[in-house]
């Protein structure tokens, strides 16, 4: 009983007033499940730029599933594709640069991806997933911290950070000037399905 | 405070050399950089390149501009005509215009351009924007002027080196050697000195 009531505060509590959070707390046995990543999903980031200010961007186009284990929130999984042509940041020739050999070479890598490795509770409602990102042909292990911001029966959401390392990905066109580091600030939107 | 005088002194030659060197390169650079072939990231860096030397080259423009004002002002050659003498001021004084011009409308491209890349010279130093409204119209109006301003210097620098070969090998006067420091004797003992 104690293992379970600790589980259902694992990663699931939503990111309401403190009175309010026990009440909408999800139990893991209730959120377990896969789900698909939804079209209302939001992809943001970010790269500062020397001075202030930078490039902001979203990517239209997406698609990915996670599957929350219960009882075993460590094994539980994420996997996420991306379109780098759907890239927009409201200026044409700033979307055309990214999506040449520059930057994502997208007419040669139509996909990034992320394969999730593990998943660690960081918080009552937050956790950490590690896993492998694939960009431009180039492989390497990322984490994004994830934190529970609305459940509803058959739809969840997170906020999911992370900063990635450009250069990693042979992406690093523009450093210094631009900053190696893009830093995503997404809204993963999850339905059962 | 401006003295007449018959040499021109370091400060001055070493200034004229390097902002023409920096305005062929800067040329040149500004013609490869733009060729629609160009592979992206090296175009970028270019691009950079380009931004930096034309700060410097504005620089030591703006030096050149404010020292001739105040400090340096060189006899013409014996030989020359007045009217040489008042066309080679004209061509001069556009010339010394047209270098801090053409930095000058560069500038403005990276001011007024919506994109706002950061001019970060030399990676060393951030030049803030111009404070201007920022539009793509704007910019393409200025990436025309900046062009061709940059031309008709390369157009004027051609008719100013050929002016200055005249003078050295038909004239045989001091017009060229005088701005490498030079007198013209020590070079060619044999050079009949020009009539006056």
């Amino acid at each position: 009983m104690i293992r379970h009531a600790f589980l259902v505060c694992l990663m699931f509590a939503a990111s309401l007033a403190p009175a309010a959070r026990a009440a909408e707390l999800p139990s893991l046995a209730e959120a377990a499940g896969r789900y698909a990543i939804s079209s209302g999903s939001i992809i943001a980031f970010r790269v500062d730029q020397v001075g202030g200010g930078g490039i902001r961007g979203r990517f239209g186009k997406f698609s990915g599933t996670f599957n929350l284990k219960a009882g075993d929130l460590a094994h539980s999984t994420v996997n996420f594709d991306l379109k780098p042509e759907s890239v927009s940041t409201g200026q044409d020739r700033v979307d055309a640069f990214l999506r040449s050999g520059a930057v994502f070479d997208s007419g040669h890598f139509d996909t990034i991806s992320f394969r999730s490795d593990r998943v660690e509770q960081t918080g009552q409602d937050s956790a950490r997933i590690t896993g492998t990102l694939t960009a431009k042909g180039r492989s390497a292990s990322e984490s994004f911290d994830v934190k529970l911001t609305a459940w509803s029966g058959r739809r969840i959401a997170f906020n999911v950070s992370g900063r990635i390392f450009r250069s990693r990905y042979a992406m690093d066109v523009g450093t210094p000037i631009y900053s190696n580091v893009v830093q995503f600030d997404m809204t993963i939107e999850g339905r059962r399905g | 405070m401006r003295r007449p005088v018959h040499r021109f002194d370091l400060l001055t030659i070493i200034l004229h050399w390097l902002i023409a060197i920096l305005i062929l390169g800067l040329i040149a650079l500004g013609v490869v950089m733009t060729r629609p072939s160009i592979d992206p990231v090296l175009q970028f860096s270019l691009f950079q390149w380009h931004k930096s030397l034309g700060m410097l080259a504005l620089l030591f423009a703006v030096v050149r501009f404010v020292y001739s004002v105040i400090w340096v002002r060189v006899r013409p050659v014996g030989g020359m005509k007045p009217f040489e003498h008042l066309l080679a001021k004209i061509t001069h004084g556009i010339l010394l215009a047209l270098t801090i011009l053409v930095p000058l409308a560069g500038w403005l491209i990276a001011s007024v351009s919506p994109l706002e890349i950061p001019t970060f010279a030399f990676n060393l130093i951030v030049v803030p924007h111009l404070p201007v409204p920022k539009s793509d119209a704007a910019e393409i109006w200025w990436v025309t002027a900046h062009a061709v301003l940059a031309y008709s210097t390369l157009a004027l620098v051609f008719l100013h080196s050929s002016a200055s070969l005249y003078h050295h090998y038909w004239r045989r006067d001091d017009v060229l050697t005088r701005m490498l420091n030079r007198e013209r004797r020590l070079i060619e003992p044999s050079a009949k000195e020009p009539t006056s």
